[in-house]
């Protein structure tokens, strides 16, 4: 499914997407999704674990070597999501090198063949993403780009102009976590960033508490992912507990 | 490739950070040009290069190490630089840089703790606060550096996520540059990373190789053949090579460490010769040659020496070896050990582990007559640091 749809289909019902990262191969990746959707996720953001993570905090990175230690890799990760068998958007974040190294053209065909309809690179500025745009234009997968209180000026526009799928706005300076709060950079950045793509919050949000705030705050969608790693990690009653906290977050949205 | 495209060499470096630090580099890349032709910031660095870090440093004819080998022998010496290692030239000029720029912190990361100690050095000296990143394993091998960033008021933090060595302390460098970019200053200690670190660590290095010109001029009244230096990250080797660039006679080798050997298990390399046997990809901000696997998860390395244990080199080096102009070399563990060892008897100087991969490369080609007859060899640094590792390998 393509993510512009899931877009259009929300906006009839005035709802806010849920979009729900975790990182593929920690844990029963496949049952994990699952238990997300019927909580309520819009969309799927599935973590490719990739050696050194410099966009992501401790949870995060703890995953991603979990992953890497259970043997995930770019050909099973492929493999394991055709077979997922879902009916939301699926959007693969991960690094340049492992594209780079897969081949930019093959990366970006692996993902169409395998119903992947996004792809979000943290160490992949516009600057140096014509190529790979290219080849995501060609197979009707969106390269998503990541919006930071720091960037203005010419290069949003530029943003504004190469993003397509959603605009992944970060709501503060650092890497990912989960937070209490609600930073304050984050309503500057949504009133800041003026476009007709639909535009997603991450970097923090735990809770329907603070995702309401955002949603209300202008924003389309909200991007959870420590909080549901968190559970991931404790190993206890992963399902339940994650298909209840994407409830939780998902009531919040409308 | 029609046009030279701004910070890249060749396909090589770029920027390829998350967003969050886009405007850092941008910005770090417009203050740097503003700066570096600045006279009173010019003027300043030569004062603290001269007057502080103790330059200019001798290039010294080694007399026995040259009947030996039947070459003149030349050796920069590096490793009577403040500190031990050419890392300063490179702190303070970076130190000063973010002075000028208005930033209240610096931060760095460290391997075996040069490159921390040099700007705890340059921190301390120019009253910036300074902390640096360091893998925890790394902290227990090497205590006294440790103890002697915290003596110059620098907060040591230890890394343990990863391989909880050099590179994952350029991850968590990172980080904290991501959520504390507005006053912080991120010193890197090599000329790799994003555009512009490649070109600014570059330029502060050259002050290596444009004293050798100077210098041999006045003893030989010409060039040198060749020129030798260890590489890690490769800043006292682009250093060393920048002002012979366009002197084509001039040979120039780059030597890795070789390691252990020069193949790969599943995770690790148990070398670091990313030049000889790297592949491209993109690591910590640049396009440049890593040891990775084939689906491009980084390996780590392996070098008996600790500053020249890591995955990735300099995007410039990358460039250099690939248009042939410079030649990717490398020494195993026990041949820079050997060196080690000779200059050590020979000469009176006890080289740093890292500088002893250049050295041993003069041993393993002298013969060959590849070195010509003038061979100038950068001694990087100075060795006491590495007593320890020699004495737990039964030297002697
Ligand atoms: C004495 C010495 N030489 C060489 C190096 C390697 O660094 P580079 O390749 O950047 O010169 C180091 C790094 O710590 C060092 O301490």
């Amino acid at each position: 499914m393509r993510i512009s749809d899931k877009f259009d289909e929300l906006k009839i019902n005035g709802d806010g997407a849920l979009i729900a990262y975790v990182c593929a191969g920690d844990g029963d990746t496949t049952g994990i999704v699952h238990a997300l959707i019927r909580g309520g996720a819009d969309i799927v953001e599935l973590g490719l674990p990739f050696s050194d993570p410099i966009a992501d905090g401790p949870t995060i990175q703890a995953s991603i070597e979990r992953a890497l230690d259970a043997g995930m890799n770019p050909d099973r990760y492929f493999e394991m999501v055709k077979g997922l068998g879902v009916d939301v958007p699926l959007v693969v974040m991960t690094y340049y090198n492992l594209i780079f190294k897969r081949g930019l053209e093959r990366f970006v065909k692996d993902c169409k063949d395998s119903g992947i309809t996004g792809v979000i690179v943290p160490d992949l500025p516009p600057e140096e993403s014509g190529e790979l745009g290219g080849y995501c234009e060609g197979n009707g997968v969106d390269l998503i780009f990541l919006i930071a209180p720091t960037t203005t000026g010419g290069r949003l526009e530029d943003i504004l102009k190469r993003g397509t799928g959603f605009l992944y706005l970060v709501s503060r300076l650092g890497v990912t976590g989960a937070r209490d709060d609600v930073a304050g950079s984050t309503k500057e950045v949504l009133d800041r960033v003026k476009t007709d793509k639909p535009k997603a919050v991450g970097f923090g949000i735990s809770s329907g508490e603070q995702a309401a705030e955002i949603i209300k705050g202008g924003a389309q969608g909200v991007i959870v992912g420590s909080a549901f790693v968190d559970i991931i990690a404790s190993g206890q009653d992963v399902v339940r507990r994650l298909e209840a906290l994407a409830r939780e977050i998902k009531s919040s949205l409308g | 490739m029609n046009k030279k495209q701004k910070g890249k060499f060749g396909r090589f470096g770029g920027q390829f950070v998350p967003e969050v630090l886009m405007p850092a580099v941008k910005e770090l890349e417009q203050e740097y040009e503003r700066f570096r032709d600045d006279p009173e910031f010019k003027q300043e660095l030569d004062y603290y290069l001269k007057d502080f870090a103790g330059r200019p440093t001798p290039l010294y004819h080694a007399r026995r190490l040259s009947e030996k080998y039947g070459i003149k022998v030349y050796l920069k010496r590096e490793d009577l630089v403040h500190g031990g290692a050419h890392k300063l030239n490179n702190t303070l000029g970076q130190a000063l840089l973010a002075k000028y720029m208005g930033k209240r912190r610096l931060i760095a990361e460290t391997g075996a703790g040069q490159h921390g100690t040099a700007t705890a050095m340059a921190g301390a000296n120019l009253g910036i606060a300074t902390e640096v990143y360091m893998g925890a394993k790394d902290m227990q091998r090497q205590r006294m550096n440790v103890y002697r960033m915290e003596l110059m008021g620098t907060k040591v933090i230890p890394v343990t996520s990863g391989s909880q060595t050099l590179k994952d302390a350029i991850n968590e460098a990172l980080r904290d540059w991501v959520s504390n970019v507005e006053d912080t200053h991120y010193l890197i200690g090599s000329v790799v990373g994003p555009h512009p670190y490649p070109t600014i660590v570059r330029d502060f290095q050259s002050v290596i190789g444009n004293e050798v010109k100077q210098q041999i001029m006045e003893k030989e009244g010409r060039l040198p053949d060749s020129i030798i230096a260890c590489t890690g990250g490769g800043s006292n080797a682009i250093g060393t090579f920048y002002p012979f660039i366009a002197d084509t006679e001039v040979k120039l080798f780059a030597v890795e460490a070789g390691g252990s050997g020069m193949e790969s298990t599943d995770k690790a390399a148990l070398h670091s010769a990313s030049l000889c046997v790297g592949e491209e990809g993109v690591l910590h901000g640049a396009r440049t040659k890593i040891l990775q696997d084939p689906y491009g998860q980084i390996l780590e390395s392996h070098s008996i020496s600790a500053g020249l244990d890591y995955s990735g080199v300099g995007p410039e080096l990358a460039y250099l070896a690939e248009t042939g102009r410079i030649k990717p070399a490398n020494t195993s563990d026990d041949e820079a050990l050997a060196a080690f060892h000779e200059l050590s008897r020979m000469e009176g100087i006890i080289p740093a582990l890292e500088s002893s991969h250049a050295l041993a490369y003069l041993a393993k080609v002298a013969g060959s007559g590849e070195l010509g007859e003038i061979v100038v060899i950068n001694l990087s640094g100075r060795g006491d640091k590495d007593l320890e590792t020699v004495l737990e390998k039964g030297a002697l």
